[in-house]
């Protein structure tokens, strides 16, 4: 497998700045992914358990890399395991997002008139909202959890899907392949499904892995005021909510680690999704 | 046009076609009172130049004039059967099986996500749902023969045809389900001039071959006088001059065709001047009171300024727009 992607890293590199964040971006996330997934058997102390000899509040040090919590736990254990629930929440709100902002997009305004007008308003006014409030609002209702979180964050997100969508297939239906097809009487389905999705692909992608990063820092920020997970479960999230409380007796690692982390994966997959929108956006090529 | 006894032996039969736009400015006639008749195997030349609504007189006949257009007025017969009247599956059945139509633009008229092949499989299943893939193929590769490529070519994706080779693909689809009339709206504007011989002789080998009837939309005269039986020429939105095209070549009557013969040139002649027609085509929400040519007319007359002259009849089988000919009954 690896001989299969290294030539096409190499083809990416070619294409110059763009594809050199895709590749910085792949590498940051699959990272941090692998990692995530490898933490239970690479972590040196149980990053859920309070030890019972514990070293409350140690810096850095050989013993515990990035020191310990006020429980003694290792932060350095609680940051290699701690990705799992935003990695979950960001996938799930992504697919939750292009379920309902897909479709939604591709019959408003293939449909075109007041079907488009009255979706288009929906979206509008949902847009409206600060994102990380309507999220924080929704949250509180549904309550804790992964996959309310992931609800809550979908619902900031589908209306950016959905301008995104709608913008390309009110420029693609105008095309003269489409008006092609209905001339030789293809059905309205066929058009959709064969003429117009494949051809928005290209953008879907974009705005999915750029929701990713934005799916992430909603995520940790939600989990920041205390609406996320329960507390037994490692996240880099939590973490940082815990840790914010000790930064004033001098702890600087207990919040330093899991918001570089955090930062990484958001970073990640912004960059994959910068470079992809540069590579796959004819108008900016030169 | 022709005897009202013979209309139901006609393939095609328009009368009376008014189609207009509902812009927000007003509204614009594109298309006004447009009637004739085609017979199978005959080709119509329908020449003029843009805004003229030689398009939406094409797209108006498969029922597709784009929004916010609307036919208002007029009848559509194919076969003795009244197109306009028919529903949303039947127009759609329409299309492709009985007529088909050929875009000006052969390089955007392919979908570029899709392999040339399942155009024509999905045009063939979306008409016969119980012709399998294969079948569908193997007739695909047979109208690759009947259009000059290579049928290996079938597999390729459209950015891999040249546009001559890709508005070969578009007739080939358009031919696909043996339809009674292709109607090509500018089908070689985008090409050079040696390829645009090429489709056009292209288009009248299959014409014979397959039987139909065809309606070659252009701006060009030139291409049409030889190759259609039959020419009307159109100026903004009214028919202004309709015979045969030898006719209309020894004898052209109105102002407007005879200055586009004269901007053709003639490589018989020795010496020959060509000779614009001067200023442009009238806006066409305020169009010109009286004749809609007369501002670019070398003989207008204060009636032509008055009165909107009417198609009248001046020989057999030709007819004319023009005061000079007598303003009809």
């Amino acid at each position: 497998m690896l001989s299969s992607i290294l030539p096409g890293l190499s083809t990416l590199v070619k294409r110059g700045l763009a594809g050199w964040l895709i590749v910085i971006g792949a590498i940051l996330v699959v990272a941090i992914v692998v990692m995530t997934a490898i933490s239970p058997w690479i972590v040196p102390y149980d990053p859920t358990e309070i030890p019972s000899s514990p070293s409350i509040l140690a810096s850095p040090s050989t013993q515990h890399f990035f020191g310990t919590n006020d429980l003694g736990q290792d932060i350095f254990s609680r940051v290699l395991s701690g990705g799992g629930i935003m990695l979950q929440i960001s996938i799930l709100s992504v697919i939750v997002c292009l379920a309902i902002g897909l479709p939604l997009g591709l019959f408003a305004s293939y449909a075109g008139g007041a079907v488009d007008r009255v979706v288009g308003l929906v979206m509008d006014s949902m847009y409206a909202f600060p994102g990380l409030v309507l999220a924080i609002a929704i949250a509180a209702m549904l309550g804790r959890g992964v996959v309310n979180m992931a609800l809550s964050i979908a619902v900031v997100y589908i209306p950016s899907y959905f301008r995104v969508i709608r913008s390309q297939v009110l420029s693609i239906k105008e095309v003269t392949y489409i008006e092609a097809a209905k001339a030789v009487g293809a059905k309205n389905h066929t058009i959709l499904t064969r003429y117009i999705l494949p051809n928005i692909v290209p953008s879907t992608v974009v705005v999915a892995t750029v929701n990713f990063a934005d799916a992430i820092l909603t995520a940790a920020g939600l989990t920041f005021i205390g609406l996320g997970v329960p507390v037994t479960i490692p996240d880099w999230g939590q973490d940082l909510t815990m840790g914010q409380r000790l930064l004033t007796s001098g702890a600087w690692w207990t919040i330093t680690f899991p918001g570089i982390m955090i930062i990484l994966l958001a970073l990640g997959f912004t960059l994959m999704g910068e470079g992809l929108s540069e590579l796959l956006n004819p108008r900016l090529e030169q | 046009m022709s005897g009202e006894n013979k209309e139901n032996s006609h393939l095609l039969t328009v009368n009376n076609l008014t189609v207009e736009y509902w812009a927000r400015r007003g509204r614009i006639r594109a298309v006004e009172d447009v009637s004739f008749s085609l017979d199978k195997g005959e080709t119509l030349g329908i020449v003029g130049e843009s805004g003229s609504g030689k398009s939406t007189l094409g797209l108006s006949l498969i029922h597709l004039v784009p929004y916010p257009g609307r036919i208002v007025r007029g009848t559509i017969l194919l076969e003795g059967q009244d197109v306009l009247k028919f529903g949303r599956e039947k127009t759609r059945d329409l299309r492709g099986r009985r007529l088909s139509y050929v875009f000006q633009d052969p390089m955007m008229s392919l979908n570029p996500v899709e392999r040339i092949g399942s155009h024509f499989v999905e045009l063939i299943q979306t008409h016969e749902p119980k012709v399998t893939k294969a079948e569908a193929m193997i007739r695909a590769k047979k109208l690759f023969k009947d259009v000059g490529i290579q049928p290996e070519r079938i597999d390729d994706y459209p950015h891999q045809l040249s546009g001559g080779m890709r508005q070969r693909v578009m007739i080939a689809l358009a031919i696909a389900l043996n339809p009674s009339l292709v109607i090509a709206d500018e089908p070689t504007t985008a090409l050079d001039v040696i390829v645009q011989a090429k489709i056009l002789d292209l288009l009248n080998a299959l014409r014979d071959a397959y039987g139909m009837a065809l309606i070659l939309i252009t701006h060009d005269l030139s291409i049409v006088l030889e190759r259609s039986d039959r020419i009307m020429v159109m100026y903004a939105g009214h028919v202004v001059e309709y015979a045969q095209s030898a006719d209309v070549y020894r004898n052209p009557q109105h102002p407007y065709t005879q200055g586009l013969l004269k901007s053709i040139p003639n490589v018989e002649l020795d010496e020959q001047t060509l000779e614009a027609i001067a200023g442009s085509p009238p806006d066409m929400l305020n169009p010109p009171k009286g004749c809609r040519f007369w501002p670019r007319c070398y003989c207008p007359s204060e009636r032509c300024k008055k009165d909107e002259p009417r198609l009248v009849s001046t020989e057999q089988d030709h007819y004319v727009r023009c005061s000079k000919y007598g303003r009809g009954e």
